[in-house]
């Protein structure tokens, strides 16, 4: 058994009446590909949030790399080993694209504090940021202000900055959310070319991609886990069809 | 640098109008630091004022009771203007948008409603005053025409314009960008974001305080104006009339309403701010890539 990187014990979340996570329990070691599904309203955002520290859960922990974070801020989660991907991009839209993996780079070796040498004074760190973009296929665009790129370049933007970080875990929010046709073929090679020790937990509604790169599925249905297995298994799992399918 | 060189080309060329000029360097320094807070930080603030009237109100006591000193009073002023924006900036950056807009001039109100007040050390309504400033670095005096103040308030304004560069291209410059840009990026990124912005608006309550510090000094009397709403609001029309964001906008800002000011008001006392909404909802109404085009367009025409 690989390294447990990540661990939620029975994570609860209510808004109200509302009841939107119940008690879920995840494990994540090394190397995982596990898929977060479920029908719209489930709770999977929810518990990614919870997961990257920006809503607090009503009770239940988080862990990271055997410690308890539930109580500490999201700043420090990332400092731990913690990268996540937004469900709507989520980026500093006028900032080149260049610079904003620069950002993610500085903020990694803890420089953001420094307020006296120029940003154009690190050139170890810019030539980091080139070759990221370069591998991601971004490397043409990258004194573009973010904006100007193609909704699926942003996408792999987001992916960029969280790769910057050298996370240990990979939370990816719906990444090919909104992604035309034409322009999903890079966002698969770069979940492709993920590192393999990454532990990565994925939430996506295209199933595809979900069967064809996790190597376990978790299935959320009404804020609980409803299944959680192998792809094969979840594929044959009568309930999930119920929940999916309504009958 | 550049800046620096038309300043002192206008204190030169211009021997009637250094009042003027000194007036333009500080207003433009206490417009710089607003632009570190609104254009750098994107953060929209009313009650800039007060980390202005604390630094005039601390030059002003400390030159009436302790030392005469300017650079030290300069330096007390500093100080004034980062620790009130120290103490409740970790107040009211918890804040963002309107309500941190609403909170900001609730402060500034609160420090006003003090000094008037506090009449044993500010004077009150009638203002602080009766004090002297001695020499400039032990050297110069500060003579009647006011050429050792518009110097003075030249190389302080040059000062924290590069100070103001040097941190906005730097690291955590950036990061401040940022956090203007995306807040939830960055704190996903492991930015401490209100910690930054904290530090932001520090150094903005270093410069104002400075500007009040130089504004106490050269004038040798401070009022409860420079605590005043409408000193945070005409700022504030003055960095979007120059463009906020970019530094050097707060400068241009400044000098075109200072200017306008002076010209409009000279020839028509009462309805100068007529001229002023005009021009600033020129600005405003028109982006400068339209400017520009219709600029060309024009000139393409005549030729």
């Amino acid at each position: 058994m690989s390294v447990l990187l990540l661990e939620t014990r029975e994570l609860d979340k209510r808004y109200g009446g509302l009841h939107v996570t119940r008690k879920v329990s995840l494990q994540l070691h090394a190397g995982d590909r596990l898929a977060l599904i479920g029908p719209n309203g489930a709770g999977k955002t929810t518990l990614v949030n919870q997961i990257s520290g920006t809503v607090a859960p009503t009770s239940g922990s988080v862990w990271l790399g055997g410690e308890d974070v539930t109580r500490r801020p999201q700043a420090e989660r990332v400092r731990a080993g913690l990268a996540r991907t937004f469900q709507i991009t989520t980026l500093a839209p006028h900032l080149e694209v260049q610079r904003q993996v620069e950002l993610a780079l500085f903020e990694r070796e803890g420089l953001t504090g420094r307020a006296w040498r120029s940003i154009d004074g690190y050139p170890v760190l810019a030539a980091e940021a080139k070759g990221l973009l370069s591998s991601l296929g971004l490397g043409e665009h990258a004194g573009w202000p973010t904006e100007r790129l193609a909704y699926g370049e942003q996408r792999l933007v987001e992916m960029a900055l969280a790769l910057a970080l050298r996370p240990r875990v990979l939370l990816l929010d719906e990444p090919m959310a909104g992604v035309p046709q034409g322009e999903g073929q890079r966002l698969l090679a770069a979940l492709d070319a993920l590192p393999s020790d990454l532990a990565v937990l994925i939430i996506e509604h295209d199933m595809d991609l979900v069967f064809r790169f996790a190597k376990r599925i978790v299935v959320l249905a009404e804020g609980a886990v409803l299944a959680d297995g192998t792809p094969e298994a979840i594929r044959n799992d009568p309930r999930v069809r119920t929940a999916y399918l309504g009958h | 640098m550049i800046l620096l060189v038309i300043g002192l080309l206008a204190w030169w060329a211009l021997p009637d109008q250094l009042g003027l000029v000194t007036r333009i360097a500080i207003t433009a320094l206490f417009v710089l630091s607003l632009d570190l807070v609104v254009g750098i930080a994107g953060l929209a603030t009313l009650g800039h004022a007060a980390l202005f009237g604390v630094g005039a109100y601390a030059a002003g006591i400390f030159a009436l009771h302790l030392h005469v000193d300017p650079l030290l009073g300069l330096m007390v002023a500093i100080a004034a203007g980062s620790l009130l924006a120290l103490a409740s900036g970790a107040f009211l950056l918890r804040y963002h948008g309107f309500t941190f807009l609403m909170l900001t001039v609730a402060v500034a109100q609160i420090v006003a409603s003090l000094a008037q007040k506090a009449r044993d050390w500010t004077g009150g309504d009638d203002g602080l005053s009766g004090f002297t400033m001695g020499p400039l670095l032990g050297l110069f005096e500060f003579d009647l025409e006011g050429k050792t103040a518009a110097l003075y308030a030249l190389v302080v304004l040059a000062a924290g314009l590069y100070v103001s560069r040097r941190v906005v291209d730097s690291p955590f410059g950036l990061a401040v960008r940022g956090i203007h840009e995306n807040r939830a990026r960055m704190a996903a990124l492991g930015t401490p974001v209100v910690r930054r912005l904290l530090a932001m608006y520090t150094l903005a309550g270093a410069l104002a305080g400075a500007a009040g510090g130089l504004s106490a000094q050269t004038n040798a009397i401070v009022g409860l104006d420079s605590l005043s709403f409408a000193l945070s609001a005409e700022a504030l029309v003055m960095l979007i009339l120059g463009g906020a964001g970019r530094l050097h906008g707060a400068l241009i800002g400044t000098v075109v309403f200072t200017l306008l000011h002076h010209t409009a008001a000279s020839i028509n006392p009462y309805h100068w701010l007529f001229i002023i909404g005009a021009a600033l909802m020129a600005v405003v109404l028109l982006p400068p890539q339209k400017a520009w085009a219709w600029l060309r367009s024009r000139r393409g025409a005549k030729a």
